[in-house]
C-alpha cells in the first residue's frame, strides 16, 4: 500500500464520517462544522485526482463561501446551543432504509457494469487549457454557458436583494 | 488495492445517499440545505472521476463541475435569503410550521 492509497482512504473516511455526522448530529452549529470538514475532504479528493483548479474552486466557493453563509444564517435564525428536536424513530428508520436500498441498488449496478476508458492521449487540466476552452466559441467551447451562468448569478443577486428589501417596506 | 474509479464511485454514491437520508429526516430548512450541498458535492465528485478515468482527453466533466458549483452558490444564496425572510415572518424555520400557502 503506497502513500497515495493511504491518503485516499483517509480522505474517504473524512468525507463519509463528517458527512454522516453532519446529517445526524442534533446541534445545528456542529452540523455546519462537520459539513465544512466534509467539503474540505472533497477538495482533498480533487487534489488527489490532480485537478488542482477544481480543488481551489471548491475551497474558495464551498468552504469559504457557502459554509460561512450557512453559519451566518444559523446565527441569524437560531438560538445556538439549543438542540434540534428529537426525530421520530419511524421516520429515521424508513429514511435510513430508503437510503440504504438506493445505495445498494446503485452499487450493484456499478459493480456489474464494465467501464471502458478512452485510449486517446489525456489533456492536461491546466489553467491554460481550461481558459481556452471556457471562453472558446468554436465547437466544444463553453462561451455561451459561461454567459448564461453570469446572467443567472446576476438574477440571483437581484433576487436576494428584492427578497430582503420587500420585508423592510412591509414592516415600516 | 489500488484506488480507482470504482472506489470514487462508492464514495460519491455513499455521500449522495447520506445527503438523501439527511433530506428525509431533517425538519429544519438550514439542515436540509446542508443535505442538498452534500448531494451536489457527490455529483461533482462523480463528474470529475468520470472525466479523469474514462474521458481524460477531454475536459467536459470539469466544466460541468464548474457550472454546478456556480449554480449551487446562487442556489444557496437565494435559499438563505428566503430562510431569513421566513424566520422573520414566522419566527421558525421548521418546514412543518410554515404552511401559510398550503390551504
Amino acid at each position: 500500500m503506497s502513500g497515495a492509497d493511504i491518503i485516499f482512504y483517509m480522505l474517504a473516511g473524512l468525507i463519509l464520517g463528517c458527512g454522516l455526522l453532519a446529517v445526524t448530529t442534533r446541534h445545528i452549529f456542529r452540523a455546519a462544522i462537520f459539513l465544512l470538514f466534509s467539503l474540505i475532504g472533497v477538495a482533498g479528493m480533487y487534489f488527489w485526482m490532480q485537478y488542482e483548479f477544481i480543488a481551489a474552486v471548491q475551497i474558495i466557493v464551498y468552504v469559504g463561501g457557502i459554509t460561512v453563509l450557512i453559519i451566518f444564517s444559523i446565527f441569524l435564525t437560531q438560538q445556538t446551543g439549543e438542540k434540534l428536536p428529537e426525530q421520530k424513530i419511524g421516520r429515521q428508520l424508513f429514511a435510513g432504509l430508503a437510503a440504504f436500498c438506493g445505495f445498494a441498488l446503485i452499487m450493484l449496478q456499478v459493480a456489474r457494469h464494465h467501464f471502458v476508458g478512452t485510449k486517446n492521449a489525456s489533456t492536461e487540466p491546466s489553467i491554460e487549457n481550461i481558459g481556452n476552452q471556457m471562453l472558446g466559441v468554436e465547437k466544444g467551447g463553453y462561451a455561451l454557458p459561461f454567459e448564461v451562468v453570469s446572467i443567472l448569478l446576476l438574477a440571483a443577486l437581484i433576487g436576494c436583494i428584492v427578497i430582503a428589501v420587500h420585508n423592510k417596506i412591509q414592516k415600516s | 488495492m489500488q484506488p480507482g474509479l470504482y472506489h470514487i464511485l462508492f464514495i460519491s454514491t455513499a455521500l449522495f445517499f447520506i445527503g438523501v437520508y439527511g433530506f428525509f429526516t431533517r425538519r429544519n430548512l438550514i439542515t436540509m440545505l446542508m443535505s442538498i450541498e452534500l448531494i451536489l458535492n457527490s455529483v461533482n465528485l462523480n463528474f470529475i472521476a468520470f472525466n479523469k478515468y474514462l474521458w481524460a482527453h477531454k475536459l467536459d466533466g470539469m466544466f460541468f463541475t464548474i457550472f454546478i458549483i456556480a449554480i449551487a452558490a446562487a442556489e444557496a444564496a437565494v435559499a438563505i435569503a428566503i430562510i431569513i425572510n421566513l424566520s422573520r415572518n414566522f419566527q421558525s424555520i421548521d418546514v412543518e410550521g410554515t404552511d401559510e400557502m398550503k390551504y
